[in-house]
């Protein structure tokens, strides 16, 4: 059982993501992917500040849990989760995206401290966690591998290919989590290769499939809890989540997968979030 | 007794280079028997991956190995590992430069019977275009020996083409390769022809040919095209009256743009190409039948060098 003041740490530690999101990692009148960071946030902040082991100060210690962020274009939630841990200052954020700098448009682990592989092609992420899980287990390492999967992603057939593999591998030093905000770049994924229901076809591919909600701090430690217990199968937590969570006028709008934000956009954003943080105290 | 069979050469050397470095992992498409990983498979099975008929996967698994520290080589038909596995190869494991090797078996028209869809006749080029990325290509199957060791030891992404079928045997056992290196097999002075893999036999097929008619022909056996050694290239061009490459690959992206590149800045240089005219492969019974459909031939070295010569 997790204590509660854990679980509000995390929750807090989300809010502070978006924050630094829409300030730092977007800012006013730029573009960036805030439907798709907001989504994964609070599973991005379980995973950093609780369930992985990490060091920010060495971030290539061998005993060390791996993070891969397959749907790589939500490179900023995960950018905000690292410079809050530590890995490198918070004024790198600014800087996301321009010449020179650290932080690149998606994941560069040559260039930035805490990247564990480039992704954002999308589809190849779970494929590259399954040959990271198999290392591990040729070392005979009890660290585990996460992955962020996005739902609209599961049109890759790369990601069937990898469901395949791991479950003949028997791969269970690996928990994949798809980030089901139910949107992708242009629309409703119910509107293009619509793969509902998604429970019973991870299932079929022979995984343990737990189904959550995704913003609900607690229900992801149990779901991690429970990845974990499970031998001999690969584990599949659904998260149910809200793309743009927490802004209201990016809530369920596709237009904020990569959207521009105004400067008005912006301080509604500021006061969302601080309204969510007031109604916790 | 040696083998003239470079596929066996390779899986031979898998083995013995994996005994005592336990990093080595081999993951296979479903043509182990054809590439020879199989060999691996027998001797280290818990360090081999069957990973079936699904190489985009297989590229970006060996990617999550190679950031756990191992050696993967992946292995499949050059047509597949390379094209099919283009943006795996691209994306996570060169722009991060990982230590992945990829295998193109079955590479060129070498595996004749199967036809277009089985040949490879832009592996070279698709593997050159990509920034870090090593391509290596064994003249026989002593080459390939030396070359997997120096595949092993070499950091970063490495792309090796192997022919199917048995070559001669050009290179001695205690030659020493390096990646980069060229490898002159006739010294000449009229005119230098660049080859590699099976084109190297037949270039030195067109200097005997040649010396009876008075001109001298240098070969020179380029097994690395990338990172190709720019400044040993323009002197063994220098004051030449003819360069020739010559190889089983198109004339885009392969040997010769890599030298043509090499040459860019220098005059008087006339250069020609041995090579596939830009047109997929096709069915044939037998190799040696389907290499002169396409003019990839002793003669077709020997009068591109006449024609330049004049």
């Amino acid at each position: 059982m997790v204590a509660a003041n854990i679980i509000r740490e995390i929750e807090d530690k989300a809010l502070q993501m978006r924050e630094l999101i829409v300030t730092d990692l977007i800012g006013e009148g730029k573009v960036g992917h805030l439907g798709g960071s907001c989504s994964s946030a609070e599973i991005v902040a379980a995973l950093y500040f609780h369930k992985m082991k990490h060091d920010p100060k060495n971030p290539q210690n061998p005993d060390r849990d791996r993070f891969l962020l397959s749907k790589g274009h939500a490179a900023l939630v995960q950018y905000a989760a690292l410079a809050i841990a530590g890995y490198f200052p918070q004024s790198e954020l600014k800087k996301v995206k321009s010449l020179g700098a650290m932080l690149q448009g998606h994941p560069d682990m040559i260039k930035t401290p805490g990247i564990e592989a480039n992704t954002g092609s999308l589809g190849q992420g779970l494929s590259i966690a399954c040959g990271m899980a198999l290392g591990l287990r040729l070392d005979n390492s009890s660290r585990r591998v996460y992955v962020i999967v996005g739902d609209g992603e599961q049109a890759e057939g790369q990601i069937w290919e990898a469901a395949m593999a791991a479950a003949n591998f028997k791969i269970d030093n690996l928990t994949a989590i798809v980030d089901c905000n139910r949107l992708q770049a242009t629309g409703a994924i119910r509107d293009r290769f619509d793969l509902n229901p998604i429970a019973p076809k991870w299932a079929a591919f022979g995984w343990h499939v737990i189904e959550t909600d995704g913003h609900d701090v607690k229900a992801l430690l149990d779901a991690f809890e429970e990845a974990e217990s499970v031998k001999g199968h690969p584990s599949v937590i659904l998260a149910r989540t809200v793309k743009g969570k927490c802004i209201s006028f990016a809530e369920n709008n596709a237009a904020f997968h990569n959207g521009l934000l105004t400067a008005e956009q912006c301080k509604t954003a500021m006061c969302d979030l601080d309204a969510i943080r007031k109604g916790r105290e | 007794m040696a083998t003239n069979s470079l596929r066996t050469a390779y899986g031979e050397a898998l083995v013995e280079l994996g005994k005592d470095n336990k990093n080595i992992v081999v993951l296979e498409a479903d043509l182990g028997k054809s590439t020879m990983s199989c060999l691996f498979q027998a001797a280290y099975p818990e360090r081999y991956f069957e990973m079936s008929i699904a190489e985009a996967n297989m590229a970006s698994t060996a990617a999550g190995l190679a950031l756990t520290g191992k050696i993967p080589f992946i292995n499949s038909f050059a047509v597949f590992s390379t094209g099919r596995c283009y943006d795996q190869l691209r994306q996570t494991i060169s722009i991060a430069g990982l230590n992945v090797k990829i295998c193109g078996s079955s590479a060129g028209l070498s595996d004749y019977g199967d036809g277009s869809t089985h040949q490879s006749i832009e592996d070279m080029g698709l593997m050159r275009g990509i920034p870090g990325m090593t391509v290596l290509v064994p003249v026989d199957a002593v080459e390939t020996t030396q070359m997997v060791a120096a595949m092993v030891e070499h950091k970063g992404p490495a792309y090796i083409r192997i022919n199917r079928n048995d070559l001669p045997i050009l290179t001695a056992t205690d030659r020493k390769f390096e990646i980069g290196k060229l490898y002159t097999l006739r010294e000449g002075t009229d005119a230098v022809v660049f080859a590699n893999g099976v084109m190297v036999s037949k270039a030195l097929a067109a200097a005997e040919v040649l010396a009876k008619e008075n001109i001298s022909l240098k070969v020179i056996n380029v097994p690395t095209v990338k990172p190709l050694d720019r400044p040993a290239v323009i002197a063994a061009a220098a004051g030449m009256k003819a360069v020739v490459t010559a190889e089983e690959h198109s004339v885009i992206g392969g040997l010769g743009s890599a030298i043509a590149e090499a040459l860019r800045l220098e005059k008087g240089v006339p250069l020609d190409f041995v090579g596939i005219e830009d047109v997929f492969g096709t069915s044939a019974l037998g190799y040696d039948e389907l290499i002169e459909h396409y003019g990839l031939t002793a003669k077709a070295i020997a009068d591109k060098v006449r024609t330049l010569v004049g």
